[in-house]
């Protein structure tokens, strides 16, 4: 809501610089985003000039006007003006900038020689003068609105403070000049004298015809609908320059003077009106339901299909308005229109929500009803409309008509120390009594409760809290204490928390960078990724307004979207992106059956919250990696080296161990890696359960050219919640011998497709329980070893927990691990 | 004329008198002392100390002396072998020293040079603050609250006091799964968490939840439809709103300094009742710059406060959807956006750059925000 000062101080008389009053509303709650000056920068004369001759000049490219205008005697009488607009006719008040003015801009009036002639001033548009947007022509005044030569600032509102309130949507009265004027002489503490105190002059009405009929067939969703009849209207009566620059400043054009006359009175007292042509009704007018199916056309010209539960305006043909929320094309009242149906109605804040969002259709008049407009005041409103229109356009007011239902008032009991209690400060019981009354409340004080009427225009305020905080707003909250609570003794971080934290440290450390990804993915995406048709990291939830149709799906895998996060680094010419991303992922599309339809009235049962969590996709914690280009860069000490498999299993295992667990690597295949150099990892819980963790290993070589990404880029994704719910609270100490070291080394033949993995868990269990540590130290394979064959080179401790080995001890433990090779994988002693 | 010269060739004999002994023990320490290495030293040890050097040929001498005479003059080309050795030792010892500190200093690299080898890594920046924001609650024994950020619409919404045709609803651009109305939806805020933790435990509660939550607007400088919120509620006996300010003031003395203070505005949250924004003291200028245009400052737009969250006193209705009794127990509720909070505090100028994944941005904080 946009507000003139001016406005404001007609109505409170408080005269106050605009800044002060915004600072002074903000305090209490309303959000007053800036103040503008109407105007601003406008320096020297603006007069109302008296348009006396035309003379078209038609050798321009375009139409060009020299205008003699009267400026008045003080300011040298009629001059000549050139003018390049067409809006005005001889006998027009126009706005006259004079040479030596400077207008908003900081543009410059002079006279000077154009088209031929001397132009001695300018003819201002709105635009020019900084009152609006509006280029489509020069201002032109109403008939008689001043004589030539008058200071012509004023006149159009130059000067004057505009308020720019984003009204939150607990206040729709704050969407009136009245709610913001109570809000103001509350500030200010001054009395309030309401606008709608003011009986609107008004002749009793003719009764000539009889007044058009209206009806409510839903008395739920409209408790309120009031139709006035005016006839003789003059359609073509101008609107007065005051009224226009309200409107212009609450940011509404001008139409013509019946549609702005309803505007005012909207922005005046927050009731929305609606002025439907009389001649283009038939029968009587109705709030009610629309066929289903009906196609209505709204004013905006777009043809709407409605639905039986819609809330509309009818009259016997059908549908005439989408209430509360824009009248209908067919109905709508225009340059000819004399003869006048004027709706003031009350419907229920929930239904015009819903026509608002159904429609996708934000009006004026939707935004105040979905916030609540004061249930009793649409007579009045149509009051004050016909007042206004009879006086500025004449015309003959017939009669009204008006159904209500009956009107319930809110009333809330609470006690008088409430207030405190919530605040944390003392608050006088009758400071409380005084500010409620105020706000519009009737308080009856009784036994230290507080019997509270609350005015028809809050219907916001529905329960204890509502009131604490209307008391506490208008003291201030700028009053309150600060006070420390003392909550009970903590226990810290989860142990999960704690391990989700140490992994990303842990990773960082390993010189990655943490990225975060947006977690939206869409086929293409997986076409690039290489996910098969059939693989289960499709089964995704699928968002119902992606903001992007190419990517509807939310991930099942961190290296969906840290891929391309790689991507868009090595595109940044980072050739070496060492990243990382750990966050959520989404298992499981959400069916629409699944979830319970649930009250807020009271805790879900047990059985309905379960019912909820299951309806929910599992959402993992997982951590992704990227490893694209060099490990180690290049520089005095040598050239790089690039990224390989072992560093994203090194990786793996960097993390499994942040957490306390030993990784178990073994050979997988997953379409996103390379079919030879992919890793799958487990770990062993402490009952010795194995479980699933990830992958790692060399991405595919398609999936890198699609990417864009270094050759032989390497990845890894770990299920860390998995991983953390394996990982011990408690680390076991280590025993060991302090007894001299017995080392031998054992150099291993064995087939190419054997795991040194599986050679070594061989050689472990063959050496015994001398066997301290073992070690595969060197790969090897060639000619000397043989077709289709590798060597494993081992080096082995042992010791023994008690005395010092013998060599025999030795060998023969050596031997038996040997022996377990030689039959567990086919090895033999390198020769 | 100690010994018989019966050959033709004659031989100088040595001199074993005093002064003669005395001159090949000067000579000896004057060229051990100007030997300038080891093998300097090496040749006058040859020249003064060897088999060959005049004192051991003096010292040959000793026995043609007459008996009398042998002793003293033993005694003194003992004392002056003596001499040399001590002296060809403790310059060994110096020049060993010398040859020591001499292959140091033939090892002199350039210390300057990079030493770079591996990448430096980084924590994203946001991650941080959210950990540090949380570490200021965990220290006043609050526990860190999680929630699913696929959330029921129940949660999100329902329970937090926001009905479906509320235009509360609307203020959020709601993401939907499924469809509009399957019921499930990316949570808008981390206020949803609030409610789980409302659920899963008794009062008193004094929960921080900081997380991801999603908004259906464009990317641009100042908007990013994925972003994170800190959340905090406390529920217990007697809380009021001037424990709220306490404890808006506390975070804002550790995230910000010592002195900083908050200030709360009345605004509309559908789960809190009364509500406020919360401004934060700017804690650059300390408001030293409103009014000030010789000393505008930056941070805060010369305005001396920073918008920073909303927050207020748990709606009794949000009480009432979980099982708490309002009349027993009050409660009050935060929540800021930790985008926000490190564009201001650590000079993020635009909010693409947190957003596109580029590890320069991560960098640059290291482990820490």
């Amino acid at each position: 809501m946009r507000i003139a000062a001016s406005w404001i101080t007609e109505l409170t008389g408080v005269l106050a610089p605009g800044r002060d009053m915004a600072e002074r509303l903000i305090a209490a709650g309303l959000e007053v985003e800036g103040v503008v000056v109407v105007g601003e920068g406008l320096m020297g004369d603006l007069v109302v000039g008296h348009v006396e001759d035309i003379e078209e000049l038609r050798e321009f490219k375009k139409p060009i006007r020299y205008c003699l205008v009267d400026v008045g005697a003080e300011h040298g009488g009629i001059r000549g003006i050139i003018c390049g607009a067409q809006n005005f006719v001889i006998g027009d008040l126009v706005v006259v900038a004079l040479p030596g003015t400077v207008l908003p801009g900081g543009f410059e009036i002079s006279a000077r020689e154009t088209y031929g002639k001397l132009s001695n001033g300018m003819i201002c548009s709105e635009r020019e003068m900084g009152l609006g947007e509006d280029h489509d022509g020069i201002l032109v005044l109403p008939k008689a609105t001043a004589e030539a030569g008058t200071d012509a600032k004023p006149i159009v509102g130059i000067g004057d403070q505009i308020l720019e309130i984003a009204v939150t949507p607990d206040r729709g009265y704050a969407l009136s000049a009245r709610g913001i004027a109570r809000e103001v002489a509350i500030a200010y503490s001054v009395p309030f004298s309401d606008p709608i105190d003011r009986t609107p002059v008004l002749p009793a009405p003719t009764q000539t015809r009889k007044p058009a009929a209206c009806a409510s067939d839903d008395l739920e969703s409209c408790d309120l609908f009031t139709l006035s009849t005016v006839v003789n209207f003059d359609p073509h009566a101008f609107t007065p320059q005051w009224m226009k620059n309200r409107l212009r400043e609450c940011g509404m054009r001008s139409v013509s003077l019946a549609v702005d006359i309803t505007n005012y009175v909207m922005l005046e007292l927050g009731q929305p009106l609606h002025a439907f042509d009389l001649d283009k009704l038939q029968g009587m007018v109705r709030a009610g339901h629309p066929r289903e199916g009906e196609i209505f056309e709204t004013l905006d010209h777009v043809e709407r299909t409605l639905s039986e539960s819609d809330l509309v305006i009818l009259d016997d043909r059908g549908t005439i308005g989408l209430a509360g929320v824009m009248g209908g094309l067919d109905a709508e009242i225009s340059d000819s229109s004399t003869n006048i149906a004027l709706e003031a109605a009350h419907f229920d804040a929930t239904a015009i929500a819903r026509s608002s969002r159904k429609y996708k259709l934000s009006s004026e008049a939707s935004r105040r009803f979905e916030r609540g407009v004061d249930r009793t005041i649409a007579p009045y409103a149509a009051a004050r409309a016909l007042e206004l229109m009879l006086e500025c356009g004449g015309g003959e007011y017939v009669g009204m008509n008006a159904v209500e239902a009956p009107m319930q008032v809110t009333v809330i009991t609470i006690s008088d120390q409430l207030p405190s209690r919530i605040a944390g400060m003392e608050i006088p019981a009758q400071q409380v009594v005084d500010l409620l009354t105020a706000v519009g409340c009737r308080v009856i004080h009784e036994d230290g409760q507080l019997e509270v009427a609350v005015p028809s225009w809050r219907p916001d305020i529905t329960d204890q809290a509502d009131l604490v905080e209307e008391v506490v707003r208008l003291i201030g909250y700028s009053n309150l204490p600060s006070t420390l609570p003392v909550a009970p003794a903590g226990r810290g971080l989860t142990h999960a928390q704690k391990l989700r934290r140490r992994v990303g440290t842990a990773l960082a450390h390993a010189g990655l960078s943490e990225v975060l990804s947006y977690p939206f993915v869409g086929p293409l995406d997986l076409t690039a990724l290489r996910i098969p048709a059939h693989d289960s990291r499709r089964d995704m939830p699928t968002l119902a307004n992606p903001l992007s149709d190419e990517q509807p799906w939310l991930r099942s895998s961190i290296l969906f979207t840290l891929i391309p996060a790689a991507r868009r680094n090595i595109g940044r010419g980072h050739v070496t992106t060492p990243i990382f991303e750990a966050g959520s992922v989404f298992h499981g599309a959400v069916s629409t059956e699944s979830i319970p339809v649930m009250t807020a009235e009271h805790r879900p049962t047990q059985a309905q919250w379960e019912a909820l969590e299951r309806a929910l996709p599992n959402q993992p914690f997982h951590i992704g990696a990227v490893l694209s280009g060099d490990a180690q860069q290049a520089g005095w000490w040598g050239p790089a080296r690039s990224f390989d498999w072992s560093d994203s299993v090194q990786l793996a295992r960097t993390i499994t161990q942040a957490c306390g667990l030993e990784l178990v690597v073994s050979r997988a295949s997953d379409p996103m890696f390379h079919p030879g150099r992919c890793a799958q990892l487990q770990v062993t819980d402490s009952d010795g359960k194995m479980h699933m963790i990830g992958v790692a290993g060399e991405l595919h070589p398609a999936l890198i050219d699609s990417f864009g990404l270094s050759a032989r880029s390497c990845a890894m994704e770990i299920d860390l919640s998995t991983v953390i719910a394996a990982a011990p609270l408690v680390r076991s100490a280590p025993i060991f011998s302090t007894q001299p070291v017995a080392k031998e080394d054992l150099a291993l033949v064995v087939d190419i497709n054997v795991d040194a993995v599986s050679v070594e868990r061989a050689l472990r269990e063959g050496a015994g329980d001398l066997l301290e540590s073992i070690r595969l130290f060197d790969v090897y394979s060639g000619p000397q070893i043989g077709e289709g064959k590798k060597s494993l080179a081992f080096a082995l401790r042992f010791r023994s927990p008690d005395h010092t080995l013998s060599a025999d001890e030795t060998t023969k433990a050596r031997e038996s691990a040997l022996a377990r090779a030689v039959i567990q994988c086919g090895a033999a002693l390198r020769a | 004329m100690s010994a018989p010269n019966k050959e033709f060739d004659p031989k100088q004999v040595s001199d074993l008198s005093e002064d003669s002994v005395n001159r090949m023990v000067a000579a000896a320490l004057t060229a051990i002392g100007a030997a300038g290495d080891l093998s300097e030293l090496k040749e006058v040890r040859l020249a003064h100390f060897g088999d060959r050097s005049p004192l051991a040929l003096a010292n040959r001498e000793i026995g043609a002396l007459p008996p009398a005479a042998k002793a003293e003059v033993g005694k003194r080309v003992g004392h002056a072998k003596a001499q040399i050795k001590d002296s060809l030792t403790s310059r060994e010892e110096e020049l060993e020293l010398l040859r020591d500190q001499q292959a140091l200093l033939q090892e002199v690299v350039d210390i300057t040079v990079p030493t770079d080898r591996e990448w430096t890594g980084g924590r994203h920046p946001l991650t941080t603050l959210m950990d540090a924001m949380a570490d200021v609650f965990i220290a006043m024994g609050y526990s860190v609250a999680e929630g699913p950020e696929l959330e029921a619409e129940w949660v999100n919404f329902d329970a937090l006091n926001v009905p479906a045709d509320h235009p509360a609803r609307t203020m959020q651009d709601t993401f939907y799964v499924t469809s509009s109305d399957s019921g499930a939806v990316l949570r808008t805020q981390t206020s949803p968490i609030q409610i789980r933790a409302m659920l899963e435990r008794d009062p008193p509660i004094y929960v921080v939840a900081p997380g991801r939550v999603y908004r259906t607007d464009e990317l641009d400088a100042t908007h990013t439809p994925v972003f994170h919120q800190i959340e905090g509620l406390a529920v217990d006996r007697g809380l009021t709103m001037a424990h709220l300010k306490g404890t808006l003031d506390h975070l804002a003395e550790q995230m910000f300094g010592a002195g900083i203070v908050t200030r709360l505005r009345p605004s509309y949250f559908p789960f809190t009742e009364p509500s406020a924004e919360v401004d934060l003291q700017c804690f650059v200028c300390r408001g030293s710059s409103i009014g000030n245009p010789d000393a505008s400052c930056r941070t805060c737009g010369s305005e001396g406060w920073i918008e920073w969250g909303g927050c207020g006193m748990v709606n009794p209705r949000v009480l009432r959807a979980v099982g708490i009794d309002p009349h027993a127990y009050t409660g009050f509720a935060f929540g800021m956006g930790i985008e926000r909070t490190l564009m201001f505090r650590n000079g993020v100028t635009d909010m693409r750059d947190m957003v596109e994944g580029d590890l320069r941005f991560t960098r640059a904080f290291g482990v820490e925000a």
